[in-house]
């Protein structure tokens, strides 16, 4: 566990997220304000469909939240249009999903040198590699996601995240989809990662034992905060 | 497991509908449509022709002869056997009206004509009445196109010859001349007696004469027509009857449109591209569908059972739509069709052209839906844990390919059998599997070049993911390089060929081709002739030579057809001449030409290379018919003939004592500059009125207008081709669409702007369409200089407007069907994207 700083990352105030679907609009989050330090461990927790999952998009500018005010990093994300959200994430924010979500048209390396490359490294490439590495994967470097492990294809997506050094990691049940001795080492790295580069960790997870290695926990119900 | 089962099974999973089928069946609808209505229309010119065959020939049956009228001998034996005969002669003039002349095609008829049918006029008066002619002038009607040339009104005259005509009427319709065929000057029609005194007709012109018969309704044709061959042939007789009424319109057409459902075969397999990539993509998303089949305890012949038995239902029911579009589409567009085509048709349901198609469709359907089906076989259980078609083989086992093979073998059998040109057949359906063979290579060869090419093209991220969703898995680069390049391929090939034979035809016309033919001059008239031209500047040039008809009907004593099959020297008259000694620009290439003063038994120099393809050598005997009488000579000289460029060209060159006595006239080209032209033609034409002359460039723009009317046709039958490629390729487009939301809805959570990502859209499908255009230019060209130097014996050139038009049409077509289906994509919230995917 590491000790946060006082400056905010993020800072939540009464959003909300109501998404139309069929049977009409469905509150998915209802006024959910919450500020997170620099440097801090976050664990979202909470049943399935209590809105854990569409807090951290929205945090990550993947949704947007149809009230309140949701700022990052000085940038108010509600404010800003879809390409300037793209352009934010660039270099400051990597994201963990469930299903790994790697490009299937590209190899390992290019998966995860394409963050790099959008944040405009000039080792783009280099540091892909090395970030393979670092997870175990420099033999897969020109593999493509169909022919990884969903054990390495995890490994993919979290050395993409973690590669250009972003200041904030956003990570949804990234174990969710593996086994329970993969998706322990997928934790252990993803804390290791965050501990090299000191970023802050949003963390979506089922499991109290994650939960419990994160600096503080927020448990959702029904969109809101428990 | 039994067929019951998986039909079982098949019903189950069909009764989804057919939402993912829409472009299968599309495409095979198409191209079974395309070929079924191109038979159809087919069909109801033939049964036209037929139920018209009389009408369109003016009689039950016609007699022809080159050159001369029947002899009293031959007359006798006409009215003899026919209730009725008309004597019609047919040959080309120049209509005068004071200093302006028009090539012209007179039919000199006599009281009887038309003996069936009816000629229409305007003004409405009865034919007698125009010919009857007024103010001691024989009256004449002519097409509005030439009384439009001339500038003449009804009422107004005009001379042919010597002979000053009243134009009494304007031609609307002739029912007898589609009969004629293809002619290099607009009709104008006369009474014949009224050419007496015109100087025109005399002993030696190039005129046809035709005897029509009225026959009884109980004349055996098959009886009277061999009666007649047998007494006549060997004078030069030619003989049509109403059951053919108008062999070269028939012949044509059925050319034509043989050569139009080859068209439609490679849309056909244009849309087979398509069906594969239906079937594949269908077989895809039913890989978990499989896989669980399998853990239940389905075998491998139950899959495919089960799977075989829903495409063959969806293959019928596409080739249903097909034909019952096929069939329709002519019935609905009768009226136009009827309006543009010179010759009868009659509209109607044929079974025989629907059923032709329905066969095209259903071998083609299984020809390329065998192999994604023989996939779903390779489907495990264990594939529910797996990617799906991780290590599956790219080829289907060998019962499958010997199947693909007979069905291959199959369609084309069936293509040569039903279009009669096996040669044809086989060049075409050999360019077609070549081009997809050529396509199909280049789509691996894009792939692995994309592969490679990814890594120099870091640092520059729209270039790098274009080629990395090129050159990775999955993505449907085949399908848009196969379907698109396809299509493409038809369509340069089309434009290559068409640009080719234009360019033999027009280009280069001032260097090789002479200004005028000038044709009926007669002895008394060559040397003064001869001496206007020769003292004129401008004129560079002039050949002239004695010019004679004739029917080669016999070879070394036995009937010609015998010797040389169906060689075009032995089919009809061909123009002969007599020499005594070579042209300055002769070249003899095997044996000796006679002497000057040879007057001993008949000598032949016959054109070297005609002979070779006949089998003919030196000492050969040749028996040739002109003007009834039969002139046996034997070859002594092979002379090289260079029939392109408009020269003049004899196949049959005789010594002079050989035609002593022979009435014939001479024909001639005058080489002259442009400038000079007009001024020529007024003084030959003025000074000789009986002399026709052919100007070479009207004569080459009518053949020029003949051919663009062909191109237009076979463009059309591209164009669907292409058409079907373009639906498959938003099939295509279509079916890359989830794909593509999500590697943008991934690139943007990576940081890409929406800008970024469609250079990348776009980029993908221009490399795509470079490519697809690129194979397609070079099967073009290569089928375009098959056509060109195999087919056509011309010279062959690229045409480069042509082939860059078809690169940037394929650049253009892949981009716009990508943009169409990548707004989505664009537009899309990531979130709601990654979520469905969860």
């Amino acid at each position: 566990m590491t000790t946060p700083s006082n400056a905010f990352v993020f800072q939540l105030r009464d959003v909300a997220l109501s998404l139309k679907g069929n049977a009409g609009a469905v509150d998915i989050l209802q006024g959910i304000s919450l500020d997170v330090q620099e440097g801090e461990t976050l664990a979202l927790t909470g049943p399935s469909g209590s809105g854990k999952s569409s807090l951290l998009m929205v945090m990550g500018g993947l949704e947007q939240a149809t009230g309140g005010t949701v700022t990052a990093l000085d940038h108010d994300l509600t404010a800003l249009s879809e390409d300037a959200l793209a352009r934010f994430r660039q270099g400051r924010m990597g994201i963990v999903f469930q299903s790994f979500h790697l490009i299937p048209t590209m190899t390992a390396l290019e998966n995860v040198a394409t963050p790099l490359e959008l944040a405009g490294a000039r080792d783009a490439f280099v540091t892909a590699e090395a970030a393979l590495i670092d997870v175990g994967l420099g033999h897969r470097l020109t593999h493509y996601p169909a022919q990884l492990s969903g054990g390495e294809q995890q490994r993919v997506a979290l050395a993409r995240a973690c590669a250009p050094r972003p200041a904030i990691l956003l990570a949804d049940e990234p174990t969710g989809n593996l086994d329970s001795t993969n998706g322990a080492a997928i934790m252990d790295l993803l804390f290791d990662l965050r501990d090299q580069h000191g970023a802050t960790l949003v963390l979506v997870t089922h499991d109290p034992t994650l939960a419990a290695r994160c600096d503080r926990t927020i448990a959702l119900a029904d969109g809101r905060i428990a | 497991m039994s067929l019951a089962h998986a039909s079982r099974l098949a019903r189950r999973e069909m009764r989804g509908g057919l939402r993912g089928f829409r472009l299968f069946l599309a495409c095979l609808a198409l191209g079974v449509a395309a070929i079924a209505a191109v038979g159809s229309v087919r069909a109801a010119i033939d049964a036209g022709l037929k139920r018209e065959g009389a009408a369109l020939l003016g009689g039950d049956a016609e007699l022809e002869f080159t050159y001369r009228f029947a002899s009293e001998e031959e007359k006798r034996w006409m009215l003899t056997r026919a209730q009725n005969v008309s004597e019609i002669a047919e040959f080309r003039s120049l209509a005068t009206v004071g200093d302006d002349r028009a090539l012209t095609q007179v039919k000199a008829v006599d009281d009887t004509y038309p003996l069936i049918g009816t000629m229409e006029l305007s003004p409405d008066i009865p034919l007698a009445a125009a010919l009857a002619g007024e103010n001691g002038k024989p009256g004449a009607v002519m097409e509005r196109a030439l009384a439009d040339r001339l500038g003449l009104s009804v009422g107004d005259s005009f001379t042919l010859g010597t002979q000053p005509f009243h134009l009494s009427a304007l031609i609307l319709r002739e029912p007898d001349s589609a009969a004629s065929g293809f002619s290099l000057g607009p009709r104008t029609l006369l009474r014949r007696t009224a050419l007496e005194n015109s100087g025109l007709l005399s002993p030696g012109t190039l005129f046809d004469s035709k005897y029509r018969l009225k026959l009884s309704p109980d004349t055996n044709l098959d009886e009277l027509k061999s009666t007649a061959r047998a007494e006549f042939e060997d004078s030069g007789m030619r003989w049509t009857d109403a059951r053919n009424g108008a062999p070269g319109v028939a012949r044509f057409v059925e050319r034509l449109s043989a050569f139009l459902i080859l068209v439609g075969l490679s849309g056909l397999a244009v849309g087979g591209v398509g069906v594969s990539a239906a079937v594949r993509a269908y077989l895809s998303g039913k890989t978990e569908t499989i896989a669980t089949l399998r853990a239940l305890g389905a075998t491998r012949a139950t899959i495919f059972l089960t799977y075989f038995i829903q495409i063959g239902t969806l293959s019928v029911l596409g080739v249903l739509l097909g034909i019952t579009l096929g069939a329709i589409a002519p019935l609905i567009l009768a009226p136009l069709i009827q309006a543009r085509l010179p010759i009868p048709t009659s509209f109607a349901l044929y079974p025989a052209p629907l059923a032709e198609a329905a066969l095209y469709g259903i071998l083609t359907a299984m020809t390329f839906t065998l192999w994604p089906l023989a996939r779903s076989e390779d489907v495990r259980a264990a594939t529910l844990f797996r990617d799906a078609w991780a290590g599956a083989r790219r080829l289907p086992s060998w019962p499958y390919l010997v199947v693909t093979m007979v069905l291959v073998a199959t369609l084309v059998g069936m293509a040569g059998w039903f279009n009669g040109s096996w040669w044809l057949t086989l060049w075409t359906l050999g360019g077609i599997a070549g081009a997809l063979t050529l396509l199909g290579l280049t789509a691996l060869a894009i792939r692995f070049m994309a592969r490679r090419a990814t890594r120099f093209a870091r640092g520059r991220p729209r270039i790098r993911w274009a080629l990395a969703a090129i050159g990775g898995p999955g993505e449907g680069a085949g399908a848009v390089v196969l379907s698109l390049g396809l299509g493409l391929s038809v369509l340069a090939a089309v434009g290559q060929i068409d640009g080719n034979l234009r360019r033999a035809i027009t280009g280069n016309l001032p260097d090789i081709a002479p200004s005028y033919f000038f044709v009926d001059i007669q002895k008394d008239q060559i040397e003064g002739y001869t001496k206007r031209l020769d003292d004129d500047p401008a004129v560079s040039r002039i050949d002239s030579a004695p010019m004679l008809r004739g029917v080669v009907t016999q070879i070394n004593g036995r009937p010609a057809r015998e010797v040389a099959g169906d060689h075009w020297v032995v089919r009809g008259d061909r123009g002969i001449t007599y020499a005594a000694a070579p042209g300055a620009r002769t070249r003899i290439t095997a044996g000796e030409f006679w002497p000057a003063d040879y007057d001993g038994p008949p000598q032949i120099s016959f054109a070297a290379e005609e002979a070779e393809e006949m089998g003919l050598s030196l000492g050969d005997t040749v028996t040739v018919n002109i003007l009834g009488r039969a002139i046996t000579g034997t070859i002594t000289s092979f002379r090289e003939v260079e029939f392109s460029g408009a020269a003049l060209g004899f196949v049959l060159t005789l010594n002079p004592a050989a035609l002593a006595g022979a009435p014939h006239s001479y024909i001639s080209t005058v080489y002259a500059e442009e400038g000079a032209e007009a001024a020529i033609l007024r003084d030959i034409a003025q000074t000789y009125p009986n002399i026709t002359a052919i100007r070479v460039r009207d004569a080459i723009d009518r053949v020029a207008g003949v051919l663009s009317g062909l191109a237009a046709a076979v463009s059309y039958g591209a164009l669907a081709t292409l058409l079907t490629g373009f639906l498959v390729l938003i099939g295509a487009a279509a079916a890359g669409t989830q794909a593509r939301t999500f590697e943008a809805a991934m690139l943007k959570t990576l940081g890409a702007s929406r800008r970024m990502i469609a250079a990348s859209f776009v980029l993908r499908a221009a490399f795509l369409g470079l490519f697809a255009g690129g194979v397609a230019i070079i099967a073009g060209i290569a089928a375009g200089w098959a056509v060109s130097t195999q087919v056509m014996e011309t010279d062959f050139a690229v045409i480069w407007p042509s082939a860059l038009l078809i690169v940037v049409g394929g650049v253009a077509a892949t981009v716009l069907a990508s943009l169409g289906f990548a707004l989505h994509a664009l537009n899309a919230r990531p979130a709601s994207v990654l979520r469905a995917r969860e």
